[in-house]
């Protein structure tokens, strides 16, 4: 049994569905990346994994366990942390206060404050400033970072290049690899093919809703995977 | 020296205004909610304390480590069963949701106790006071209110900043769903938030109790009366909520100078015109909000 199953999930925004019988296996300790154009569902599916969002057919499990039923914050208990789409920093908070309340849940793991600031030195000279006030990239980090202080078994990642530099982007990715070797699962969303590519052993493409291609990173043809990307 | 006396009876009495906004403020706060039933609930507060009073003969003080619980029990239930349902909904089924409860409790302290007026009686420090000059002195009680107002704002201001707890008050009111994403129920912490409220309201009631007379009816007027303090001082802002306090105690107390039918329209007055030339308040949080 897979670590993370979600078996033939149907998600839908009011009338319009934005999942269709999806099914897709994260294996313990794996990264895995789902890529995709915008709208192809896949922070639908973090949203469904992560319990934002209800799916109307299917089932999730976790580490065995159904969670289809389970609310957001119960969810977070579990070990399932979410980086959301926006980043979702809190203003009013200092970046350490939002590190802080991302433990909240106190579960026990390697991640704590000096850990995150090791991972992000950013963060470290910008502590005490307000979580209102940071650029792009410093957000993207404490988002990064308070997902992390929860010690999360499975971590989720939203489209963490989004609207930043490369070289932003590139230092954010550089922090993977210690935070799989923690033993961490990760699932992450991308529209970057390359960074995804790089990033992740095992690559699940989306085109509308529905699973368009899914292999090996380093197996995958590059124009296999522009197809299944734009569907030609 | 007259004028002096009256600003600083003011201050004294913008203590109570202080400590009854206090829950208004935080609930507001954490989750944009307005609860109408808050000066009712006060009154509520005063008859419980009456009732042990009664009951065991004890100082109405002493009533204060039993209201207080039984208020909060009363909060986070209140909040679990009833306003949780309403929040997250705009702002109406709130204000109706606790305009009928406001007038429910009336109705039944009306059943329970009659309509008369009752008062705790906390004994001779009623009417002890410290003289300062020969006009100006200042009342124990009176003191002691703003002390309590002081102590209960700036005990939930330290929380705010310094525990998880207060944390978790703080970025639920900012984002209730990235609240939830790192862990937080926030249905839970909304009835703790209106528990710690209540408790706030409860010491409030109390010592409303001890300084004047109340009724079954009183509520309303002590709802305006924090509503005011809070307006003041701007929204969100528990320090600007004591400050808020202090300007309409200080504004009743030299209208009362000028007339003391004057006292209670000069505080309306001053409300007034904050709304008019600074209506986020005197404090008002610009941007991110402060704790």
């Amino acid at each position: 049994m897979a670590f993370l199953e979600v078996d033939r999930v149907s998600s839908f925004y009011d009338d319009f569905q934005a999942l269709f019988d999806l099914s897709l296996n994260v294996e313990a300790g794996e990264t895995v990346a789902i890529i995709g154009a915008n709208g192809a569902g896949k922070s639908t599916l973090l949203g469904v994994v992560a319990g934002l969002l209800p799916n109307r057919a299917g089932s999730v499990r976790f580490d065995g366990q159904l969670i289809d039923r389970l609310s957001t914050h119960a969810r977070a208990k579990l070990g399932i942390s979410l980086v959301p789409e926006g980043r979702r920093v809190f203003p009013s908070l200092s970046v350490r206060e939002n590190l802080l309340l991302g433990a909240y849940r106190k579960r026990p793991g390697p991640w704590d404050l000096a850990a995150v600031f090791d991972l992000f030195p950013m963060l470290r000279e910008r502590a005490d400033r307000s979580g209102a006030v940071l650029s792009g990239g410093e957000q993207q980090a404490v988002a990064i970072g308070r997902a992390l202080m929860a010690n999360p078994r499975l971590l989720l990642l939203d489209e963490v290049s989004l609207g930043l530099a490369p070289v932003i982007v590139n230092q954010l990715y550089a922090g993977l690899p210690a935070i799989a070797a923690t033993g961490t699962t990760i699932l992450l969303v991308e529209q970057n093919i390359e960074q995804a590519l790089v990033a992740a052993r095992s690559v699940y493409c989306l085109l509308e809703g529905r699973i368009s291609l899914a292999g090996r990173a380093s197996e995958l043809s590059r124009d296999a995977i522009v197809a299944a990307y734009f569907g030609i | 020296m007259e004028w002096l006396n009256a600003v600083v009876q003011g201050v004294l009495l913008g203590g109570l205004y202080a400590l009854l906004a206090t829950g208004l403020s935080l609930v507001f706060g954490v989750m944009r909610l307005v609860n109408l039933a808050q000066g009712d609930l006060s009154i509520l507060a005063a008859y419980l304390a009456l009732a042990i009073v009664q009951a065991t003969g004890i100082n109405p003080f002493l009533a204060i480590p039993i209201v207080v619980p039984v208020m909060m029990i009363a909060g986070y239930g209140l909040q679990r069963l009833a306003l949780n349902r309403t929040v997250e909904q705009g702002p109406l089924p709130s204000l109706l949701l606790t305009f009928g409860l406001a007038v429910i409790i009336q109705n039944v302290l009306l059943d329970v106790f009659t309509a008369d007026s009752r008062g705790l009686d906390a004994g001779p420090i009623e009417n002890a006071s410290i003289h300062l000059t020969d006009e100006i002195s200042i009342g124990v009680l009176s003191l002691l209110t703003l002390l309590v107002a002081v102590a209960v704002l700036g005990g939930l201001s330290w929380m705010l900043a310094n525990t998880q707890l207060g944390r978790a008050l703080r970025a639920t009111s900012d984002d209730h769903g990235a609240a939830r994403i790192v862990g937080i129920d926030n249905r839970h912490l909304y009835g703790v938030a209106t528990a710690i409220a209540l408790g706030t309201v409860a010491i409030a009631g109390i010592f409303l109790g001890i300084r004047t007379t109340f009724g079954p009816s009183d509520g309303p007027t002590q709802l305006i009366s924090a509503f005011e303090a809070v307006i003041i001082g701007g929204l969100g802002s528990l320090w600007g909520t004591l400050a808020g306090g202090i300007v309409l105690g200080v504004a009743q107390a030299l209208g009362n100078q000028i007339s003391p039918t004057f006292q209670l329209l000069a505080g309306h007055l001053v409300f007034l015109a904050i709304l008019l030339f600074r209506p986020r308040g005197l404090f008002a949080r610009v941007g991110a909000r402060q704790s």
